[in-house]
């Protein structure tokens, strides 16, 4: 890697990919620009943009420069173009063209399907903020806003960087994409957002940090794949942004630890043992396990949809083009062309779930998806020690693939969390076991009361053990505007 | 220039025709050499053709028409006894590729429109004078003629022997004249096109299938009469003497690439393209006499022959160069004086030869299964005659305002009465009418903008050309399309195509290449005529073809 690659900031637009010579890409950014301003300050409530926030900001591409922290203001925030630094010699990692150099321009035979890659990342991007925008008047500290906040501006500085590539490598197409991604809104009836998750509400701080956990972490997957594609530009973006993708990964599984935190020791206060006393629970202004169980059963089950239909011809062709790899492609050891390979995949036959052996380039999506789930499951896995260590019977699962999905092979049949086939009487009956009911939303929405005095945190979360940057907890994270 | 077909002749080299002019009246003699095949494994027996023939005929129309306008009747005949002409060589077909099949095909329906429609657009009116056995491709050649006379020699016969005997159809326009040109009866075709002895005498001439026929005895005398018949009816005006179509300038060069005086077409094997430039005039003549003196120096009469022989050679010789990309440099003025010319002189004999031939050579390129673009950089001549291409080819794109280090004149096309139904289409609609099909509006736009110079913003508003770009999206938009276009299925891409170029009514024409054509490309695909055990194989072998009896 080279040293210290310096963003530029010679233009409005802080990159390293030279934009002050590319007048191309740089007049469509310029034009972009103010629509992509309104839109944020559309969407962010006023008080908090003019607020001095406590965030990264990346100020060159390698592991020394991308985190810089000071106070900023959000609309200051250096949105701009950055790539991963170019590694000489890159080949393309997967599919027919294994081994022959990575592309460095748009192939054209392969140009629409690029596209629709990077637009459908790329409106996943300003999705969640759209879905986060109102979280920071529920916020528990100042140090989980600030934290919300550095989600936000990474999230849209994502947009930038599938704007960059939309604009940089797919002419007047690409503009008129580019243009979209800001057209489209979460939820809207008109011009929803293109996939569903990113529709759904994100209604209080637990779904945020479930959303993190659980939607983000597919993000991370998307991005880790299109990080070993062949097309250069698409793997040096995804590259970089996987860097600040693991902080929303932090956020996520952080918050939901400090959640779990609050409850058990709300819980050896006063000594309850079960976690099942869940009004007892509940009066000590804290979120129960159960129910907590339930949100992550909720935000798992939809996250696992994101990954698309189990066998899939999009992905196989992707794959074998060579501008969509595995998770950590370059590291397996197989022919990275899978023509003759199977994979596993579970699917329902006859009433019962089953393993069946299917062509490996079709499960693509499938093994990207097993992948997930054993990342995902290192999460619980933490949790649990943590609820094990304050004597604490309770385990926090994740749900089984089959259960609650709306797309794929088990969207037509009912399966409990273990992945056990029932009935639809039976899912009925036991719903609101496993899923949040409106009860349970309310009462964590009654929970959901701003904490901004620095230093204090909500009942319902503690403390981070270390704030950001090394700061202590009360650190004074986001100095509030004050109208 | 390797085993690759040269469509270049002239009278000096023909091993197959002889011609004779007395006066007004021409007789062409198909004498075909046994060993004058194009390529080896087959003896052209009986008058049967190959391309090679077929290239000497076209040559043969073609000078007619402009070294020969004196000439108003042309009697077709065969040089053998007993023999008119057996039609395609069974065994050149059986033998030939795929591929040459198609384009075997293609040329010589093009050859046969061009004979057909010598009456109509040069007056000159051709018989076919049927002797001896006529069949199959025989009597296509005979059907492409204006007036056809049949010897009743009580043996004599025409037919389209090819479903029975070979499994495959008379695909030369043969089924189309039968029912379009010659209006036979469609049930009386279905037995005609079944029968392989085909009809003779009396029988054929209350069929339709031929105009005339004649005792053998009388019937030389008869052929001669009727010659002098037509040839004193004609209206085609009395021209002392024609120009002399001489050799192109033409250098092939070891890449590929291929030089002439207008144009350039420079071949690019990795990107499987070519690029047809095309260069507009350095001067034209300031009357029409001096037009005349330049003869086929001439410079739209040059640009079409040339043009003409570079489709004709890509199209053959250059399989794999799955898209061509038109361009043209050059001064709008000068191209501009040099169409006005033409325009204000279009009844004189020359300048209607020139336009007409112009006319097929748009058609040649309308046909020509590749995919076609046009780009209109700065410093084009776009201009009527040649702005037909852009409304021919399959997409167009535009330079838009000026470019970095490019002094060239800004990039403009304009319209004049060339564009609104000079040079239809073979669906008999101009190529604009063809192109605003759906709202007639922009063809009215497009009629009010007559002689405008346009830019790329209007050419693009009034839906000429398909994208006007700027010097930042130039480069990118035009090779990503050229390599998606590359990574494409020729097969699809040419089936697409000729799909969309073709909209608007049927004529005989468009159903010669689109209807007969299609179906007869599917036949050779299929193992009941090129399988090993297909009729088109085993012909000449004794044994029948043996046939998947499954109907698809």
């Amino acid at each position: 890697m080279e040293d210290h690659v310096k963003v530029n900031y010679d233009t409005r637009i802080p990159n390293n990919v030279g934009l002050s010579s590319d007048r191309k890409v740089l007049r469509a950014l310029e034009k972009w620009h103010p629509g992509f301003i309104d839109w944020w300050n559309q969407l962010i409530p006023p008080r908090y943009q003019q607020s001095m926030v406590y965030l990264r900001t990346a100020v060159s591409a390698d592991s020394k420069g991308w985190a810089k922290f000071d106070y900023v203001k959000m609309p200051d925030y250096r949105w701009g173009v950055l790539l991963a630094p170019r590694q000489e010699d890159r080949t393309i990692p997967c599919g027919e063209h294994y081994g022959a150099p990575a592309w460095q321009e748009v192939p054209g035979e392969y140009r629409n399907m690029l596209k629709r890659l990077i637009v459908i990342q790329g409106d996943t991007e300003p999705a969640s903020v759209e879905q986060q925008h109102l979280l920071a008047l529920s916020a528990p500290s100042l140090y989980d806003m600030r934290n919300l906040f550095q989600v936000n501006v990474e999230e849209s500085r994502h947009l930038w960087a599938m704007v960059y590539l939309l604009f940089k490598y797919f002419g007047r197409d690409g503009r008129e994409e580019g243009e979209d991604l800001l057209r489209r809104s979460s939820g809207s009836e008109e011009t929803p957002r293109l996939l569903g998750a990113f529709n759904e509400k994100t209604p209080d701080w637990l779904s945020f940090f479930m959303f993190t956990f659980c939607t983000d972490r597919d993000g991370k997957m998307q991005l880790e794949s299109l990080a070993q594609s062949g097309f250069d530009p698409l793997s040096r973006t995804c590259r970089f942004m996987l860097t600040e993708e693991a902080h929303h990964m932090f956020v996520g599984e952080n918050g939901v630890t400090r959640t779990i935190q609050a409850t058990l020791e709300a819980m050896n206060r006063v000594n309850i043992d079960d976690p099942y006393d869940i009004d007892e629970i509940r009066s000590l202004g804290v979120i129960d396990l159960p129910t907590i169980q339930k949100k992550l059963n909720l935000h798992f089950s939809l996250s696992l949809d994101l990954f698309g239909q189990e066998l899939s011809t999009n992905a196989a062709n992707a794959f074998n083009a060579g501008i969509k790899g595995r998770y950590m492609e370059s590291k397996l050891e197989d022919d990275h062309k899978l023509v003759d390979d199977t994979y596993t995949v579970k699917t329902v036959k006859n009433g019962k779930i089953v393993a069946e052996e299917v062509p490996a380039l079709t499960a693509i999506n499938m093994r990207l998806r097993d992948d997930y789930i054993r990342d995902a499951a290192r999460g619980v896995k933490r949790w649990n020690t943590l609820i094990r260590r304050n004597g604490v019977q309770f385990e926090i699962k994740l749900p089984n693939e089959a259960f609650h999905r709306q797309i794929g092979v088990f969207k037509s049949v009912h399966a409990d969390v273990d992945g056990d086939l029932i009935g639809k009487e039976e899912w009925d009956r036991n719903v609101s076991k496993w899923l949040p009911t409106s009860g349970d939303n309310d009462f964590i929405q009654s929970l959901m009361e701003p904490c901004y005095e620095p230093g204090r945190f909500a009942s319902w979360i503690a403390p981070p053990r270390v704030g950001i940057n090394n700061m202590p907890g009360e650190f004074d994270y986001v100095k509030l505007h004050m109208a | 220039m390797n085993n690759s077909v040269d469509f270049q002749t002239d009278p000096s080299n023909y091993r197959h025709w002889r011609v004779d002019y007395n006066g007004a009246i021409a007789n062409v003699y198909m004498d075909v050499d046994d060993n004058g095949g194009l390529f080896d494994g087959y003896d052209l027996k009986l008058n049967s053709y190959d391309l090679g023939v077929d290239i000497e005929l076209a040559d043969i129309v073609e000078r007619m028409r402009f070294e020969h306008p004196q000439i108003k009747v042309v009697v077709l005949q065969s040089g053998k006894d007993r023999v008119f002409c057996a039609g395609a060589n069974i065994r050149m077909l059986g033998g030939a590729s795929h591929s040459h099949k198609v384009n075997f095909c293609k040329f010589t329906n093009e050859t046969r429109n061009a004979l057909e429609s010598a009456e109509a657009d040069s007056g000159q009116k051709y018989i076919a004078a049927i002797k001896g056995a006529c069949a199959g491709g025989g009597y296509e050649l005979a059907l492409a003629c204006n007036y056809i006379m049949l010897t009743d020699d009580r043996n004599t016969s025409v037919s389209l022997p090819e479903v029975p005997l070979l499994a495959v159809l008379p695909g030369t326009g043969g089924l189309t004249r039968l029912t379009d040109k010659r209006k036979v009866r469609r049930d009386l075709a279905d037995v005609f096109c079944s029968t392989e002895e085909g009809v003779k005498g009396k029988r054929a001439e209350q069929w339709r299938l031929v105009d005339e026929v004649i005792t053998n005895s009388r019937f030389d005398q008869a052929v001669l009469e009727r010659a002098g018949e037509f040839a004193a009816a004609s209206d085609k005006s009395d021209v002392s003497e024609g120009i002399v179509l001489t050799k192109l300038d033409r250098t092939f060069e070891n890449d590929g690439n291929i030089r002439y005086s207008t144009v350039d077409v420079e071949v690019d094997r990795a990107s499987r393209k070519a690029t047809i430039t095309i260069r507009g005039p350095d001067s034209t003549p300031t009357n029409i006499e001096s037009f005349i003196d330049e003869g086929a120096n001439t410079y739209l009469l040059r640009l079409a022959r040339e043009l003409d022989d570079a489709i004709l050679h890509l199209r053959l010789n250059e399989l794999e160069l799955g898209l061509l990309i038109f361009k043209s440099q050059g001064d709008h003025e000068k191209l501009v004086a040099h169409e006005n010319l033409l325009l204000q002189n279009a009844d004189h004999w020359l300048v209607n030869e020139v336009l007409q031939l112009w006319k097929r050579v748009l058609k040649r390129i309308d046909i020509t299964s590749r995919s076609m673009i046009a780009t209109i950089e700065h410093g084009s001549c776009f201009s009527g005659i040649l702005a037909e291409i852009l409304f021919a080819v399959d997409r167009s794109y535009m330079m838009k305002d000026e470019f970095e280090d490019d002094d060239r004149r800004i990039a403009h096309i304009s319209l004049t009465d060339a564009n609104f139904g000079m040079f239809p289409m073979a669906n008999g609609l101009s190529r604009l009418q063809t192109r605003f099909l759906g709202d007639q509006n922009f063809l009215q736009a497009a009629t009010a903008l007559k002689a405008e110079r346009l830019e790329a913003d209007d050419a693009e508003k009034l839906g000429l050309v398909t994208m006007a770009l700027d010097e930042l999206d130039w480069d990118d938009e035009l090779r990503i399309f050229m390599e998606e276009r590359a990574s494409f299925s020729p097969d699809a891409m040419t089936a697409m195509e000729a799909n969309l170029r073709f909209a608007g009514p049927e004529t005989m024409e468009t159903r010669i290449f689109g209807r007969l054509t299609a179906w007869q490309n599917w036949i050779f695909n299929r193992p009941n005529a090129v399988g090993h055990k297909g009729a088109l194989q085993r012909y000449g072998s004794g044994m029948r073809g043996k046939f998947d009896m499954e109907r698809v």
